[in-house]
């Protein structure tokens, strides 16, 4: 298969169909709730009903009478082995199993170990807790009061420099006083109160275990949804006291990640302190509430924006301040030096002089949490705030919202761009990609329509009136240099190894980890394109810690910055190998020889002797050389094999320019997403089928959460969204069919030119569609999600704050 | 109760309260049918009963007994794939997998009762079904690709 | 995922059969036909009966019909099954209408009309469309049979006429030639339960005046799901914009919706008028005045 795409032709790249899907479509996936091992027990979670209280008493005797319970497993438990708490992958410590207090609703009390799942579940019943229920802390913003309960008592004053008992950091980028300076001189500014309600990824798989101890050989083997097998591996580890190589992980096929898969959750390490006490495998996996009120959520920012811009409404500066809800422990996954993930991008992709921000986290009384849901560490955060201001602007100026960006956006000439927070953007054609949005969506014809439908409506009082939504993102991926980024002081670097076969096939051991990204088929066509091998003759293998190479998982769009890079440095090492092996075999010098990749045939690539025709070497008869009898040189080792542990000099950042078009009914307050336009850069596509694919998904993240998603609570702290009757994701009803381009902008720094999309879509999409909302009914800003019962409120000028119950 | 899963029947003595997802995998190791909530709104249970789709999560196995039940491990025939197994891998409708079984079974149900459906038609039928992957364009593609094949196929214009 | 608790289970040979079972088990009985109410329930523990009496057999109680001037929809009919009647799209349009907006295609597969109308849950959809059509519930018990008005079929969230040891077998909607039906739902999301929805029936004299008209209202907090109020004041006029803004106003004003996160009860009220106007618009439209 050949294919060019982005300037980069040869074998390999393109539209490929995937290997994984043979089994997927014949139902012949391995999931983790898939895998049943000889004598597996069940584990099952007790939950704490309330969002604060103190724990009074635990009674597991009735419960461990059960005639098929095998274990109940308490804090106290836990407290005797040391594991009742864990590190965070923010510096805190989280709760496995609560002993002191229960911190939010649906945190973990007990866990029971039965012979099988209906026994587990029944037995919860049997455990009597006595809470004795405390005050909560749910509103964010009441958080910091003097009067507001202490939720991290445990913690012992040590949160917040001022004895303010829920403060976890405050954290601030930018030059405040130059943004001062340009805000003094601007003609005219902008402010807004944005909130980025808390969300959940969601996947349709939620997580699960199934943890196996084997006493003699003291070997633990850990199968789990785990989109990071390696950093997991390191906290199984650390928390357990098990020695890092007596553990095993292996993450089968993940039903979707989204970032809910990153995170360590007591049921994992319940599980395996249920297999270390009964001796059997243990399986634990969550039901939809649990995965809904305890794993990972994701924003949660309450933000006040300002824009600043000068009379001919050139942007000069953005300032703003963030109010971000961590929930009860401060477990966000992201790059340690980064308290608020990647927030800093907040400028986007316009040409801004100065710009600040501060972010103060705290504690709530809700599920820890905060950065996942394809959030890219919070640019999408981040590009919410930057493209709903641009909008405010051009409202209050009167500016077209198109005619204004394209005024302010940075121009090609200005690449590599180092921001007003300090992000060096590797590459970029920003006008190009609006241009291209705008054409597609034939934006004079749309605002044509819109004023019509603008006029019928006031004329008859009935109809549906139009909005035209846009937004031009810059993403932040591929974390990350490693000097700079580390989780749990692990740097952000992957290694990946590479072999090739006597016969010349391959295998490529990675890193990271799949979860519906297609990785079998791109990391494949990535070694194909440099080596010249069939896609079909590269074997990818992933996501079992026995047998790749260490690096910190899939996430934050990392794979093809990262990992990508590393297979492409892992098989160019192996291509010079070859070339080393061939001029022993020609006889010749290996700078005489010259690479020619073929075309895509079980031959692989071949080198040839320059200037001398007919005289060549395929790849596959160099592999069989290379491990045989062949007398190499010093330094030229045997077999065909190399390994890298690829340290990306900077984040990539890739773009794109969105254009929704929605229809609203102002009598209902409904919203009907009649199109969406979307042009994504992402530097050099591998397999643009799955790069599409990656987008569309994304898309739709967009329209859920601009539109419906939302983890609300009341007063008492209830979870209001714990199942899907009422955490709402989008169907096929509420989607329309996305209308996609493409530019291609290399990354310079990238072997490949590539530049990671998984979450490009997610991050761009939420801002078009909420503008394109508020255009259609002319109201300068509300809140997502906009509900039928949010929009009409927006339209009665009385818009409902959407963190806390509708009352 | 004895239950006929993909044409060979089972008899079993099983707890009333168990559910049909549970049957299908955890008793018949039919491991292709997923389940992804509680509640009946994700439809990755997705299997038919008695010729009809239905969520499994939210059907007894006892209430299945002396019926037949169809599951995606049956699409493929000794001639090879369903042609909707077919198209969901040629246009990318699928990612993760996990929503796949029970968007194959739906939609091979869609198809047999509809053989030229419109995007809306196909929407609607998917539309208890969630996906997070894709954004359903590429499903929605897929079973317009398959009703064009199985029309090729057919011999129809 | 969530399991339920232990329970017995029995399928039922006849009616006679599911009566004789409810008696001797008593209110610890629950019947289940489509079951998409009641287990997810039953998985989360909410409810937890000791036997369940499965209905699915019984294949009389399935079925549309025209029989004596009335539409009979058998209790056991599967909501796929109604949305595909041709005789009941003919006749009341607000069937389909309904049908169309109720859970998703897979779920319709397998619940049943009786099942929803017996959930008695605010926001269902059907229980609005009964009332609104003025529907005969047929019950079957110990005693043998009775029927109770839809309009005094609901006892309160969750509760209907239907004795514990009874079962309702059949819905009879008595054929108005000539009259209009509707319904309109808004919801957040296809598959959502209703914010608010509702469903009118309009029959139209010379003149376009209204002779008789039913409005049900879904999820706006009526305990009976009827918007009498607006009945009333629509009855005798003729049916133009200005009539359906007065009914419109008046179900607004006399519902009573309570709010949670599908929205305020300002919102709630004001689609209740909202959508009352325009169920009324779209039956109005539907229905002949006999003059043409």
């Amino acid at each position: 298969m050949t294919g060019t795409v982005g300037g980069c032709a040869g074998p390999g790249f393109g539209s490929v169909p995937r290997k994984e899907d043979g089994r997927f479509v014949r139902g012949r996936g391995r999931f983790v709730d898939d895998i049943a091992l000889p004598g597996m027990l069940h584990g099952a979670v007790l939950r704490s009903p309330y969002a604060h209280a103190r724990i009074v008493s635990v009674d597991t005797t009735a419960a461990e009478s059960h005639p098929k319970v095998r274990a109940v497993i308490t804090g106290e438990t836990l407290a005797a082995r040391d594991m009742a708490w864990m590190p965070t992958f923010s510096h805190d410590v989280a709760a496995v199993l609560a002993t002191d207090k229960v911190r939010y609703q649906g945190q973990e009390v007990a866990f029971v170990v039965a012979e099988d799942r209906y026994a587990a579940r029944d037995a919860l019943a049997l455990i009597e807790v006595e809470y004795e229920p405390l005050a909560p802390v749910v509103d964010a913003r009441r958080s910091l009061d003097a009067d507001a309960p202490v939720i991290r008592d445990d913690l012992d004053g040590r949160t917040g420099p001022d004895g303010r008992g829920n403060h976890v950091f405050d954290w601030e980028t930018g030059d405040e006083a130059a943004t001062g300076v340009q805000f003094a001189r601007a003609a005219h500014v902008s402010a807004c109160d944005l909130v980025y309600p808390r969300v959940h990824p969601a996947p349709l798989e939620t997580c699960g275990t199934v943890a196996d101890y084997d006493r003699i050989s003291g070997k633990l083997t850990v199968h789990a949804t785990a989109q990071a097998p390696h950093a997991h591996r390191m906290l199984y580890s650390r928390i357990a006291g098990i020695p890092e190589h007596h553990i095993r992980i292996i993450a089968p096929d993940i039903g979707g990640g989204f970032g809910n898969k990153v995170g360590m959750y007591p049921g994992y390490l319940c599980a395996v302190v249920g297999s270390i006490m009964t001796g059997a495998p243990v399986k634990w996996v969550e039901d939809r509430s649990e995965n809904l009120m305890s794993t990972s959520f994701a924003r949660d920012f309450h933000m006040h924006g300002e824009i600043a811009a000068d009379a001919d409404g050139r942007i000069l500066a953005i300032r703003v301040s963030v109010l971000a809800d961590h929930g009860a422990f401060n477990a966000t996954a992201q790059p340690s030096k980064f308290p608020a993930g990647f927030f800093g991008v907040f400028t986007g992709s316009y040409d801004i002089a100065a710009a600040h921000c501060r972010v103060t986290g705290v504690y709530t009384n809700k599920a820890p949490g905060g950065v996942a849901y394809a959030c890219s560490f919070r640019v999408t955060e981040a590009v919410y705030l930057v493209e709903r201001l641009v909008d405010v602007l051009a409202r209050d100026t009167g500016r077209d919202p198109a005619e204004l960006r394209m005024a302010n956006l940075l121009t090609p000439d200005r690449f590599p761009f180092r921001s007003a927070t300090g992000w060096e953007y590797d590459s970029g054609d920003y006008p190009r990609a609006l241009r291209t949005a705008l054409e597609m969506a034939d934006y004079p014809a749309l605002r044509a329509e819109q004023k019509e439908r603008r006029a019928a409506y006031e004329r008859t009082g009935a109809g549906t009136l139009t909005g035209i939504g846009m937004s031009v993102f810059t993403e932040a991926v591929g974390a990350g240099p490693r000097r700079l980024m580390d989780i749990m002081g692990l740097g952000m670097a992957d290694g990946a190894e590479l072999r090739v076969h006597p016969t010349g096939t391959a295998v490529l051991r990675l890193s990271c980890m799949s979860q519906g990204q297609g990785h079998e088929t791109t990391f494949a066509q990535i070694v194909s394109h440099e080596l010249g091998l069939p896609i079909d003759a590269v074997q990818v293998v992933q996501g079992d810690t026995d047998n790749t190479p260490f690096g910190l998982g899939t996430y934050g769009s990392r794979s093809t910055p990262v990992s990508g890079a590393a297979a492409s440095v892992a098989a160019s090492k192996v291509r010079e190998q070859a070339r080393q092996v061939a001029a022993v075999l020609l006889e010749v010098a290996a700078d005489d020889l010259r690479w020619d990749v073929g075309t895509g045939t079980a031959d692989g690539g071949n080198f040839a002797v320059a200037g001398v025709p007919g005289i060549s070497v395929t790849l596959r008869e160099i592999a069989l050389a290379a491990h045989g009898g062949l007398d190499l040189p010093d330094g030229v080792d045997g077999q065909l094999t190399a390994s890298t542990v690829y340290n990306p000099p900077n984040l990539t950042f890739p773009f794109g320019a969105y254009v929704c078009v929605v229809d609203v009914d102002p009598g209902t307050g409904e919203v009907d997403v009649r199109r969406f336009v979307a042009v994504d850069d992402c530097g050099v596509r591998i397999n643009p089928m799955i790069v599409e694919g990656q987008i569309h998904g994304g898309l739709a993240d967009g329209v859920g959460m601009a539109l419906m998603e939302l983890v609300a609570f009341d007063d008492d702290g209830n979870h209001l969204s714990a199942s899907f009757m009422d955490y709402l994701l989008p169907t096929a009803m509420e989607c329309p069919a996305w209308e996609l381009a493409a530019t291609v902008t290399p990354s310079p720094h990238h072997p490949l030119g590539a530049k990671g999309v998984g979450e490009s879509a997610t991050v761009g999409s939420p801002p078009a569609v909420v503008n394109a909302v508020l255009d259609a009914i002319n109201v300068r800003h509300a809140d997502m999600p906009l509900t039928p019962a949010h929009v009409w409120r927006a339209l009665q000028g009385r818009p409902i704050r959407p963190d806390i119950a509708i009352r | 109760m004895g239950v006929t899963v993909n044409g060979v029947e089972h008899v079993r003595e099983v707890e009333p309260r168990l559910l049909l997802v549970h049957l299908l995998r955890d008793e018949l190791r039919l491991t292709g049918t997923h389940w992804g909530c509680d509640t009946s709104n994700c439809g990755a249970c997705t299997v038919w009963m008695d010729g009809l789709p239905v969520k499994s999560c939210t059907v007894l196995a006892v209430m299945a007994d002396g019926r037949s039940v169809r599951t995606v491990e049956d699409l493929e025939g000794p001639f090879g794939l369903d042609q909707i197994q077919t198209s969901f891998m040629d246009c990318h409708g699928l990612q993760c997998g996990f929503c796949t079984p029970g968007m194959l079974m739906t939609a091979r149900k869609l198809l047999d009762d509809n053989p030229d459906p419109t995007d809306t038609e196909i929407r609607e039928a998917i539309s208890g079904q969630i996906c997070r992957c894709t954004g359903y364009r590429n499903i929605v593609a897929a079973v317009r690709h398959a009703a064009v094949a199985e029309a090729l196929g057919r011999g129809d214009t | 995922m969530q399991v339920p608790a232990f329970f017995e289970y029995q399928r039922a040979t006849s009616v006679e059969h599911v009566v004789a079972l409810l008696e001797r088990f008593g209110p610890e009985a629950r019947i289940v036909a489509g079951g998409h109410s009641l287990i997810p329930m039953m998985k989360l523990r909410l409810a937890q009966p000791e036997l369940l009496v499965d209905v699915n057999d019984l294949h009389e109680l399935s079925g549309v019909s025209v029989v004596d001037g009335q539409l009979r929809i058998g209790a056991l009919t599967r909501h796929a099954e109604l949305l595909a009647s041709a005789v009941a799209g003919e006749h009341f349009p607000i069937l389909h209408d309904a049908e169309r907006v109720i859970a998703d295609p897979v779920v319709r597969n397998r619940g049943t009309v009786g099942g929803s109308v017996c959930q008695a849950d605010p926001s269902e959809d059907l229980s609005g469309v009964f009332t609104a059509l003025r529907t005969v519930a047929v019950v079957r018990g110990p005693d043998g049979e009775r029927t109770v008005p839809m309009r005094e079929f609901f006892r309160g969230p969750y509760e209907t006429a239907v004795a514990p040891a009874e079962i309702l077998v059949e819905l009879r909607v008595p054929l108005r030639p000539g009259a209009g039906s509707a319904y309109v739902k808004v919801d957040r999301r296809a598959g959502d339960w209703a914010v608010a929805a509702a469903g009118a029936v309009v029959s139209l004299g010379p003149g376009r005046v209204v002779t008789e008209v039913g409005i049900g209202l879904t999820a706006v907090g009526d305990a009976d799901f009827t918007a009498v109020e607006a009945e009333d004041l629509l009855r005798g006029e003729v049916a133009d914009e200005d009539a359906f803004a007065a009914a419109g106003a008046a179900a607004s004003a006399h519902c009573r919706p309570v709010a949670d996160q599908r929205g305020p009860v300002d919102y709630k009220r004001h689609l209740a008028g909202e959508l009352t106007v325009r169920a009324l618009r779209a039956a109005a439209a539907r229905a002949h005045d006999g003059t043409t």
